[in-house]
């Protein structure tokens, strides 16, 4: 019978909340599936996800796979793939690098960051976002083994189905290129915030913040007052007001909270496509053209600089009535 | 040293919310957009100059060389030009159609590109604005069995050029890298900020002007003497066979843009008591 194997994402041994979404991905296809997860000392991370409904926990751990490596994970998760009919991950960073390179060594097809599944017939069809969002397509992989990798903000979390999965070792295979690459370290971005990708509330600041200090002292204390995910626009992280991770659109992070308040971002196709499925979306724009108005529930035509302490005080005032 | 970067001809992505599906679903249309270079492939040129030359002469480092190649219609080598008067010095165009590509077989092509063509370095954007797919590097540098480093923000090319160090845009943080050359990057947007190449070559000190550079008309008109070199893509020998196939293309739900609040106050009793958000 034909099956799925999910690929687990650990960071640092723990495992990263992004797996939940693959495994979303797995339960709406239908078929059943067993989970994989690639890193070293992942014996907690594996064990966190027995109770997800998978088959088989399978675990491949070896000190060479301390850190993501395209080259050292590749070869390993393609021979855990084997007798498979599909091998899926979530889109993240991890497995939008991972996905394309699993898909050559099984010979396989990739539908990559897809936003759907369908199954039917014995087929999966998947529709997947182009043109930064302004198509939907539907498409099929032609090959008997198939790749996929899941947008994380269209396949929410997977919750625990019960249940106690066995957890099964895996063969490592060695990585033929070691010798050519090389981990040198991790820059991590490190923020007491929850995660873009997994809040409920994202407040995204533009270049209008003029700066790194405009994003501290303006933009910070509603992002909190919210407990919120902050996000940002191309510019503004161009420009170096804030780290690279926090840029939300096509060709950054796509985030699909309860509410967004985009507060001085024009809202560039670029942007919007990061962004529009957002349940509520407010904008602070000074401009009453703004394109970010087009699709804003709530737009406040204001300076930011008076209206968001202003909202800020506001804001607090409600939470402390209750 | 010797770099290949490969472009794709996209429709202006600026733009994108104005393509339109064709009847019954069974094509995007693009009529009237105008055709540009993938973003991100023009930053790949970029990122290659500023490999291959001292920012702060021009001058560009003797033996070194930039090929630009590219799968798509004889249209394309207009695109092409655009690289060569950026400073590439010769193209490639493997003509066919965009329908009859998938990302595999781009990247069975270039391996075919790459074996013929041995260059050091393989430079490609992160992914094709059109498609959104994101792939192509990463199945080349598995075909190839090069190491490879997607998502790059940072590249320094040590002095021997013999490896480089190149720094990843990842979820959290940035990863650094360092490659044993030959080995693929794939570029992300920081790639064209003012430090973010180093060659040992160019000064220290030298700034670069925030993203890629500007065509002056003496380049544009150099660029025309400038070989493309054009055969069909089933010269490469490849399995045109794709491997994913398009059913139907729909637009997205259009969203409704609601309403302009007068001010905070209204604003946040919106939110409470009819988005109940607060
Ligand atoms: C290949 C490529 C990929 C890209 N990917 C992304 C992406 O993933 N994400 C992304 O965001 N962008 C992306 N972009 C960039 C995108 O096209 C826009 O340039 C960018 O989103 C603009 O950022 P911004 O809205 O902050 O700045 P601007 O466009 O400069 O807009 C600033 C806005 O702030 C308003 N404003 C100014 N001062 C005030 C004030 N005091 N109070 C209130 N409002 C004020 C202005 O009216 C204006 O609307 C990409 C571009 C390219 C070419
Ligand atoms: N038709 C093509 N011709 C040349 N290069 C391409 C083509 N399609 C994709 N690429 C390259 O592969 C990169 C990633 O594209 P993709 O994987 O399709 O998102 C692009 O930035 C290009 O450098």
């Amino acid at each position: 019978m034909s099956k799925i194997l999910v690929i687990a994402e650990v960071a640092g041994a723990k495992l990263r909340k992004t797996t939940l979404s693959a495994i979303t991905f797995a339960r709406n296809s239908g078929l059943p599936f067993d989970l994989l997860v690639v890193g070293h000392n992942v014996g907690a991370a594996a064990e966190d996800l027995r109770a997800d409904g998978a088959g088989v926990v399978k675990v491949a751990d070896d000190a060479s796979l301390a850190n993501y490596v395209a080259e050292a994970f590749t070869p390993t998760v393609a021979e855990a793939a084997k007798g498979y009919a599909v091998v899926a991950v979530t889109a993240s960073s991890f497995g939008k690098d991972l996905a394309p390179r699993v898909a050559v060594r099984l010979g396989a097809g990739l539908a990559s960051d897809i936003s759907a599944v369908e199954a039917s017939g014995g087929a999966l069809t998947y529709r997947r976002p182009m043109y930064a969002g302004n198509a939907n397509a539907k498409m099929q992989i032609t090959t008997a083994v198939q790749v996929v990798s899941a947008r994380q903000s269209e396949f929410a979390a997977a919750a625990p189905s019960g249940g106690a999965s066995p957890v099964e070792k895996v063969a490592v295979v060695a990585n033929p290129l070691a010798g050519r690459v090389e981990f040198l370290g991790f820059d991590e971005v490190k923020s007491a915030r929850p995660d873009l990708a997994e809040a409920g509330t994202v407040v995204a600041g533009g270049r209008s913040l003029k700066s790194a200090d405009g994003f501290k002292t303006v933009l910070e204390p509603l992002v909190d007052v919210f407990g919120a995910a902050m996000g940002a626009s191309r510019a503004a992280v161009d420009a170096g007001y804030v780290p690279n991770d926090l840029q939300v659109g096509q060709t950054g992070k796509v985030v699909a909270p309860k509410l967004y308040i985009a507060v001085g971002i024009s809202g560039a196709i670029q942007h919007v496509a990061g962004m529009k499925n957002s349940k509520v979306i407010v904008a602070i724009n000074k401009d009453p053209e703004a394109p970010i108005f087009q699709l804003a529930d709530y737009g406040l035509v204001a300076d930011l600089f008076k209206a968001v302490p202003e909202l800020t005080d506001a804001v607090k005032k409600v939470r402390a009535e209750g | 040293m010797k770099i290949l970067v490969s472009l794709k001809r996209t429709a202006d992505p600026d733009n994108a919310n104005k393509i339109k599906i064709g009847a019954g679903g069974a094509k995007i249309e693009t009529t009237g957009l105008e055709p540009k270079a993938n973003p991100f492939d023009e930053y790949a040129v970029e990122a290659s100059l500023r490999l291959i030359e001292n920012g702060q002469t021009k001058a560009r480092n003797a033996g070194d060389k930039l090929t630009v190649v590219s799968f798509g219609p004889k249209e394309t080598a207009t695109s092409i030009r655009q690289a060569l008067a950026m400073g590439a010095d010769d193209g490639l165009l493997y003509v066919t159609d965009d329908e009859s590509l998938d990302g595999d077989l781009v990247a069975r092509s270039l391996a075919k590109v790459v074996e013929a063509q041995k260059p050091d370095l393989v430079i490609l954007g992160k992914q094709a604005v059109d498609g959104d797919s994101n792939q192509v590097g990463q199945a080349l540098a598995e075909l190839l069995q090069w190491p490879s480093a997607t998502f790059a923000m940072s590249v320094e090319l040590s002095a021997d050029k013999k490896t480089a160090i190149v720094g990843r845009e990842v979820d959290g943080g940035v990863v650094k890298l360092k490659l044993t050359l030959p080995a693929v990057i794939t570029v992300d947007l920081r790639i064209v900020s003012p430090k973010s190449v180093v060659n040992h070559v160019t000064p220290a000190t030298f700034n670069y002007a925030d993203g890629a550079r500007f065509t002056p008309l003496p380049m544009i008109i150099k660029a025309k003497t400038k070989p493309i070199v054009e055969a069909p893509i089933a010269s490469l020998g490849v399995d045109v066979a794709l491997k994913s196939k398009y059913v139907e293309f729909a637009l997205p739900p259009a969203r409704k843009g609601g309403v302009k609040v007068k001010d905070v106050a209204e604003l946040v009793e919106k939110l409470r008591s009819e988005a109940k958000v607060l």
